[in-house]
């Protein structure tokens, strides 16, 4: 049976966050935790692909023990067994020490095919899916918008900004998904129930993974953030309240004195 | 006493919560404007597995508990009541009569198939001359051999004309008044079974309401659910589960009536500045959502008795009469706050008011809650 | 790893069908900049298939040195090759610092050759400097939706990589008379690393002017109200010489496509003009357009945040200001 790996990250819902404009700070509070789109995209094509083919899907997570909610969605939607990769070593990873870690958690598992995300919306970096391929060594497909099994092969629509490429690769590879790949269905009352008195996730901590401590963590990350701020928002310039005829007016003035007419 | 909900009945009400907002509360305003019967959204929550929620898996429902269902009702009806109705219907009655009295034969024939959602469920006690004085039937069963004969009608069938199976009360022996009727299960496009015009309504405006019309109809004997006679007693029963489904669409037209109050009062200005900073909005508002609060408390209670308690008639009674008395109230008084604009149909308020006045009245009036209260604390 | 050994800044270009994404001459003016403050020369590193053609507009645009990769397995982007390729000319090179467009290609190649090369990568920059004291590479990005910037150091491997987002940096002044030295490299492994078969290559047609190249944007949000008043726009685009983008409210409204996008999830632009029509302004859409010389403003609601970068902001319908605008406009240029 085709073995396919997914793995989501637990995001907060970015669209949700407001500064305050006093202080100019963000607001976290109450903000709820989400599985990444681009991931829950990816999830939901392995389980398209399940229910055509007959697939395992595999679900793993990185992160902190309350990622647990993120699998149990996946359970819920209809995977069929998760791990969660959860340890204070692996904290303060980059991308590749986050990278380098997954691979390892992978690697216990079987697999064909591994689907990721694209990016999350908290980093949108883009840069794990194609660096856990590096590291286990097999081709990576980045930017799916439609996946196909042929045989022992994917064929992926593979998206550029004014174009796309349809090609093809052996299996095992690495996809990563766009949102626009599938639009994710919703979990079932009953999948909710059996994800958390049925199904378990499974955790791994730092001794279940053969990886190396210098290529975990902090300590395994090249980058290091050494400064973290709110963007300054660019000086206020002049608003006016007119009627219509004096709106237009005062914008044709200005676009006269600046030299754009 | 622990008042949270637990990790999977909140993750319920998150998938509930995202299903309502995009799938339901797009179609709200439309289907109470056309009077129109939501079939797309019915279709959706066959596929999702939300016609039957609370009822075991091996007769096609989810396996999750009354809590479950209790709480999509309540979501759906934050945003559509019409919806919510609909499938508090399909969800309440039919099945836990087919799941308590009915045979295995019957379970399979008719429960799997209301579970799965490729049937439609409705209830049929009402009659003309028997509304709160449910026992005054006189829809009437004969028995001709291998069939009853059923005449007679029914009036103000929620479902009925989009309904596949109608669970109907018709009396057997005459002599014998309550004891006397019998419970059947109707099929659509049975031989002498016609469904009426559907009825114009206040409220609740999408959902269909007919009477329901019997003449010679031909039964089988094997659609009788229980012995004959215990129809009465049967219903009875299931009407507290079917309470406690309606208590939990009146609190979700509250708490959407709610949600939509407190947006417009941030947004609407008067005297310079927002309603909401006016004291007599602010203890409007603080005063309702302490009564939705304890609507809420109501209706899960109910909803865990009906799990955990083999009598729940009191609970399911007091949720009903409190949580369809704080929709009224509630929507009344927001209104109020919405001004003059509540009154217009661009908002939702006005759709809200009129849709909550029908849970003061059906599955047992406000008055007849009252009566199943006293007499449970006289007794 | 000896970082002492790592000196000089390669710049990625990017070329598709023969052509150089304009990203990469932006990255070879941050380059030019960066090398100053450094004290070394800037390469930049060319793949594909019959390309020689380029090394001129390279050296035009700030390049002091030019390597090319010309293999026929480089013609098409292919991850696997195009690392390798990267790789190799890399651990021959040894330079300090990697840039890379943030492109569909630049955003696939990065992490996969990051991860080869066992160094850090920093995506999607909007800021490059050079630490006066550690001679570091300081790199500032955008995250969580564009509400934070995070500058982010790579202090102990070598390369120091990062991708930059097209329209963020500044081409230099071209210089016809500039010239570059051009080393042909030879990739040693391509046959083994091609595993991934490209079937067919589908360009999208009726590509409307790319709104990172448009000079003038005309750009329009929810306040919009229907997909049809986005007419309005492209009226007053038409008068004014412009190009009409949008908001994410319009394309997640389903009125505009998605390639016409500004902000964090869209693309990143900076005209010299832009006209920002019924958009109230969320963190994630100023992050996209803050940066443009002039930004007017028309919005009906006098607290949008959109009026706190507006140069010029006018509170009012943009349904009926912008066909008055586009008309007044056509008047005056008729009297020109």
């Amino acid at each position: 049976m085709l073995n396919i790996v997914v793995c989501i990250k637990q995001v907060p819902d970015t669209n949700e966050v407001k500064l305050n404009p006093e202080t100019g700070t963000l607001i976290r509070d109450g903000i709820p935790n989400i599985i990444n789109p681009d991931d829950k995209s990816a999830l939901e094509a392995a389980l398209q692909l399940k229910d055509k083919h007959g697939a395992k899907v595999t679900v793993i997570s990185m992160g902190p023990a309350q990622a647990d909610d993120v699998l149990r969605e996946a359970l819920a939607m209809g995977a069929d067994e998760t791990f969660l990769v959860t340890d204070r070593a692996f904290g303060g990873a980059d991308t590749w020490a986050t990278s380098s870690t997954l691979a390892s958690a992978i690697s216990k598992v079987p697999y064909d095919l591994i689907i990721t995300g694209r990016q999350a919306i908290d980093g949108d970096t883009a840069q794990v899916g194609p660096q856990i391929a590096e590291h286990l060594g097999i081709p990576n497909i980045s930017y799916a918008e439609a996946i196909e099994l042929d045989g022992d092969s994917v064929i992926v629509k593979r998206m550029y900004e004014d174009r796309y490429h349809m090609v093809k690769a052996k299996m095992p590879c690495l996809i990563t998904a766009l949102a626009e790949l599938a639009e994710p269905r919703y979990m079932t009352p009953g999948g909710v129930f059996d994800a958390y008195r049925e199904k378990e996730v499974t955790i791994w901590g730092r001794d279940d993974l053969d990886v190396a401590t210098e290529n975990i963590g902090l300590k395994g990350s090249p980058t290091r953030v050494v400064k973290s701020f709110t963007k300054e928002l660019k000086g206020k310039g002049t608003v006016v309240n007119l009627d219509t005829q004096e709106s237009v007016d005062f914008l044709i003035e200005k676009l006269q004195e600046k030299f754009v007419l | 006493m622990d008042f949270t909900l637990s990790k999977e009945h909140q993750m319920l009400q998150k998938l509930y919560q995202d299903f309502a907002e995009r799938e339901v509360k797009p179609l709200a305003a439309e289907l109470d404007e056309e009077e129109r019967f939501p079939d797309e959204t019915l279709v959706k929550l066959r596929q999702n597995g939300m016609m039957g929620v609370s009822y075991p898996k091996e007769y096609g429902g989810q396996g999750c508990d009354m809590l479950a269902n209790v709480l999509l009702i309540e979501e759906i009806a934050k945003v559509c009541a019409t919806t919510a109705v609909i499938l508090a219907v399909h969800s309440s009655l039919v099945p836990s009569i087919l799941l308590k009295h009915g045979s295995e034969e019957q379970k399979q024939k008719y429960l799997t198939p209301l579970m799965k959602g490729d049937y439609l469920g409705a209830f049929a006690i009402t009659e003309a001359n028997a509304g709160t004085d449910a026992a005054a039937q006189q829809t009437k069963a004969d028995r001709d051999g291998d069939y009853y004969i059923l005449n007679g009608s029914k009036l103000f069938i929620t479902n009925a004309g989009k309904a596949d199976v109608y669970l109907v009360l018709a009396v057997t022996d005459k002599t014998k008044r309550s004891r006397g009727i019998s419970a059947f299960v109707i099929e659509k496009g049975m031989e002498g079974f016609t469904i009426g015009p559907k009825e114009k309504k206040m409220g609740l405006r999408g959902s269909s309401t007919c009477e329901i019309i019997f003449e010679n109809c031909k039964v089988p004997k094997e659609n009788r659910i229980g012995a004959e006679g215990k129809g009465y007693s049967i219903a009875l029963g299931a009407l507290d589960i079917g309470r406690i489904g309606i208590a939990a669409q009146a609190l979700g037209i509250a708490e959407g009536a709610f949600d939509e109050t407190v947006q417009y009062v941030k947004e609407r200005k008067q005297f310079g500045k927002p309603l909401a900073a006016f004291q007599n909005t602010q203890f409007t508002l603080a005063a309702m959502k302490a009564k939705i609060d304890a609507a809420k408390l109501l209706v899960y209670r109910a909803a865990l008795a009906k799990d955990n308690q083999k009598v729940f008639s009191l609970e399911a009674a007091t949720a009903k009469l409190f949580a369809s008395e704080t929709a009224m109230e509630v929507t009344t008084q927001f209104l109020q706050l919405f001004g003059g604009y509540g009154y217009m149909r661009d908002y939702p308020i006005e759709r809200m008011m009129r849709d909550a006045k029908i849970t003061q009245i059906y599955e047992g009036t406000s008055e007849v809650q009252k009566m199943v209260i006293s007499s449970t604390v006289l007794k | 790893m000896n970082i002492a050994e790592y000196k000089g800044i390669h710049v990625f270009v990017q070329q598709v069908d023969g052509k150089i994404t304009s990203v990469s001459y932006e990255l070879l003016g941050k380059g030019k900049e960066l090398a100053q403050d450094l004290g070394c020369d800037v390469t930049a590193v060319v793949l594909g298939s019959n390309i020689s053609h380029l090394s001129k507009p390279l050296a035009k645009y700030g390049a002091d040195h030019i390597i090319m990769a010309d293999d026929p397995a480089l013609e098409v982007y292919t991850t696997e090759p195009y690392t390798q390729a990267m790789y190799e000319i890399i651990q021959a090179k040894t330079p300090e610092i990697v840039l890379c467009g943030a492109t569909a290609i630049g955003r696939d190649l990065a992490p996969r050759l990051s991860a080869r090369l066992h160094t850090g990568l920093t995506a999607d920059c909007t800021k490059l400097e050079i630490d006066a004291e550690t001679k570091n590479l300081r790199m500032t990005r955008p995250a969580f939706g564009g509400n934070i910037m995070a500058t982010i150091i790579c202090a102990n491997h070598r390369p120091q990589m990062a991708t930059v987002r097209p329209g963020v940096m500044q081409k230099t002044e071209p210089d016809d008379n500039a010239q570059a030295d051009v080393e042909q490299f030879a990739v040693s492994n391509l046959s083994e690393c091609q595993n991934v078969e490209i079937m067919e290559i589908v360009k999208k047609t009726g590509a409307k002017i790319d709104i990172q190249d448009a000079k003038i944007l005309i750009s329009g949000g929810r306040g919009m109200n229907a997909p049809e008043n986005f007419s309005l726009l492209q009226q007053l685009a038409d008068e004014i010489g412009g190009t009409v983008s949008c908001s994410r409210a319009a394309v997640d409204a389903g009125w505009t496509d998605k390639e016409q996008q500004v902000g964090q999830t869209g693309k990143t632009v900076r005209p010299n003009l832009y006209v920002a029509c019924g958009i109230s302004g969320a963190i994630q859409h100023l992050a996209g357009m803050e940066e443009s010389d002039i930004i007017i403003a028309i919005n009906k609601d006098p607290d949008a945040p959109i009026f706190e970068v507006a140069d010029y902001g006018v509170v009012g319908d943009a349904l009926k200001i912008v066909p008055l605008l586009a008309q007044e406009i056509k008047k005056l240029l008729a009297a020109q």
